[in-house]
């Protein structure tokens, strides 16, 4: 497919202009303990119940990383194909808010402990990389809740001092599209890696979205806004759309575009700047005093990248190459894990291909209306693979497993026993079947004749008599052949 | 490098710090003399000295990845400036 067909562009009264998206992505770190603190990150606690003396910043407390969350930044770094740097350093990023009980947030700057790397996305129009600029290690901030008194703002700090890995791409991305399919593959590899849970409800994952605009044609980037922690995707493409629209119109009428930091309100569907972040970029960052450097061997680096998994690009080879799928497919089977696994599991012991056929289609219709992930459906692999196998044997017809699908899917029983117990192996017997047809064809004489006359489109009808007559089990194909036979006699 | 009264109160705001009007003026001119006195560094070349973060020489300290800490709510919220059970409270942050 032509690259054209999808290029996104705003179009203004003066001509079109090309969208440029950079994404902060900020990622949680899967570990059981906080990056410089032993309390828990486990979600949904009672508030402040998993805070330390650390986390809400009391006079004299030392910061102690945790080596976990160190190997966590590392995998993912190597997940990014890119550059781990064997030393790194520790920051104070200055700011004040009533959730930084410190004053600062630990991060890095100068020093980040991971370098360039890339994401490949599959696109419609062909593959397309983006680029990488770095990855680096930082503590989240405590949740301000501002609608539970008209007066006051209450502070929870169970999230403070949890590790967060910043993962910040160069401004490669063109389009919300590319924005939805950059976030949905790295959420991939980090899940394939086991570094962050990616779920975007709970906020383990969210985005600063930095957006520009510029003519087509222009090579120099415009003035960039940032939109500060969305966290959808639906919200980020929302945000991206109405923020280009809003900078083509000030560009248009003549105007400045100020470069600063917006945020999404989704109620009301527009971005707007966020006054109380005017000395937002003042960040005085410096070493943090109570933080050496960090110092890795390589081969702490080398021994994490023996002991990846595989990731979700080479899998997608392999499904094509030891399964013979085709590349979309492929990219579907694999976009998560569990799905992944799920689909091994079946083609181990089922046809391969007609196994990705019906997953992708009626597993995935059943799971999509029910809202359930994978590993909650209720058609076990194995069940499901013999579905697919009683399909490819012939056993039953592709409209009759439809059927038995649905008793599947409400009972958990095997699909042997639905077949066995409703009686609903298709009929494949030549003579059986033959039979049947004649006896139909001499109580259709009158249709036959006109058959004969020139009529042809009457052979659809006869197979509606054969199915009717066999209740939907006769083998469609052999009733094929068996008609032609003999309606040609 | 000198700084400016604009530039101290800048300084002042960022870090959370009341400074008096009539104090500024004072307050530039001894910064700047401290300035001026660190600036005398400047004559070193530097050319080849990486930057130094610490006068340890030794790595960062790690810890294991194990649940040791919280559940210290009550003494935690001890410092709360509004008293309640769960939160702490704060004057309203409008956004």
């Amino acid at each position: 497919m032509s690259k054209e067909k999808f290029d996104y562009f705003i179009k203004g009264e003066k001509g079109k202009y090309e969208v440029v998206i950079g994404l902060e992505v900020h990622a949680q770190v899967l570990s059981k303990s906080k990056l410089f603190s032993g309390s828990s990150t486990k979600f949904g606690a009672d508030p402040n119940n998993q805070v330390s003396l650390i986390d809400s910043a009391f006079p004299g407390m030392l910061p102690v990383i945790n080596e976990e969350c160190v190997k966590q930044a590392v995998r993912t770094g190597l997940g990014l194909s890119a550059k781990i740097n064997n030393y790194s350093v520790f920051d104070r990023k200055n700011y004040f808010y009533a959730d930084l009980p410190q004053g600062y947030q630990i991060s890095q700057y100068k020093n980040p402990i991971v370098g360039e790397g890339k994401v490949l996305l599959d696109m419609p129009y062909g593959s397309k990389e983006i680029g990488i600029e770095r990855l680096h290690l930082e503590q989240d901030a405590g949740k301000s809740i501002h609608d539970m008194d008209p007066s006051n703002t209450y502070v929870d700090l169970n999230r403070s001092g949890i590790a967060l890995m910043e993962i910040v791409s160069k401004p490669d991305l063109r389009s919300p599209d590319e924005v939805n399919a950059y976030i949905k593959k790295l959420r991939s590899i980090m899940r394939y890696l086991g570094t962050c849970d990616g779920n975007m409800q709970e906020g383990s994952l969210r985005a600063d979205v930095n957006v520009s605009v510029r003519k087509e044609g222009d090579t120099n980037f415009g003035t960039r806004c940032e939109i500060k922690n969305v966290n959808s995707i639906k919200f980020m493409q929302m945000a991206i759309e109405y923020e280009a629209a809003r900078q083509v119109e000030l560009i248009e009428n003549g105007k400045k575009i100020d470069q600063e930091t917006r945020l999404f309100d989704t109620k009301k569907n527009e971005t707007r700047s966020m006054r109380s972040k005017e000395d937002a970029h003042d960040y005085r960052y410096f070493p943090d005093p109570d933080l050496l450097p960090l110092k890795l061997e390589q081969k702490l680096i080398d021994d994490l990248k023996k002991s990846l998994p595989e990731l979700p690009d080479k899998k997608k080879e392999r499904f094509v190459k030891e399964y013979g799928l085709n590349a979309y497919e492929a990219n579907v089977l694999v976009s998560e894990k569990e799905i992944s696994e799920y689909y091994e599991e079946v083609a181990k012991l089922s046809d391969k291909k007609l196994a990705a056929t019906w997953m992708m289609g009626d597993l995935f219709a059943m799971l999509n209306d029910r809202g359930l992930d994978i590993s909650k459906s209720p058609i076990s692999a194995k069940h499901f693979a013999e579905l697919v196998q009683a399909i490819k044997s012939g056993e039953i017809s592709g409209r009759i497993a439809k059927e038995v699908f649905e008793i599947m899917v409400e009972s958990g029983d095997n699909p042997k026993k639905i077949i066995e117990s409703k009686g609903m192996k298709q009929q494949s017997d030549p003579k059986e079947l033959e039979k049947m047809i004649n006896e139909i064809l001499s109580k259709n004489k009158d249709k036959v004749d006109q058959y004969k006359a020139g009529k042809e489109k009457l052979f659809g009808f006869f197979v509606g008599q054969v199915m009717k007559l066999s209740g939907g089990k006769a083998n469609p194909q052999l009733t094929n052949e068996i008609l032609k036979k003999l309606l040609k006699g | 490098m000198s700084l400016d009264k604009e530039k101290i109160k800048h300084v002042a705001k960022l870090a959370r710090i009341s400074v008096d009007e009539a104090k500024v003026e004072s307050l530039t001119k001894d910064l700047n003399s401290i300035f001026k006195f660190i600036e005398q560094l400047n004559e070193l070349n530097t050319d080849k000295v990486e930057p130094l973060t610490s006068i340890l020489n030794q790595s960062l300290r790690s810890r294991k990845d194990d649940i040791s800490d919280g559940k210290i709510r009550e003494k935690i919220l001890k410092n709360s400036p509004k008293e309640n059970e769960e939160f702490f409270v704060v004057p309203k942050v409008v956004e």
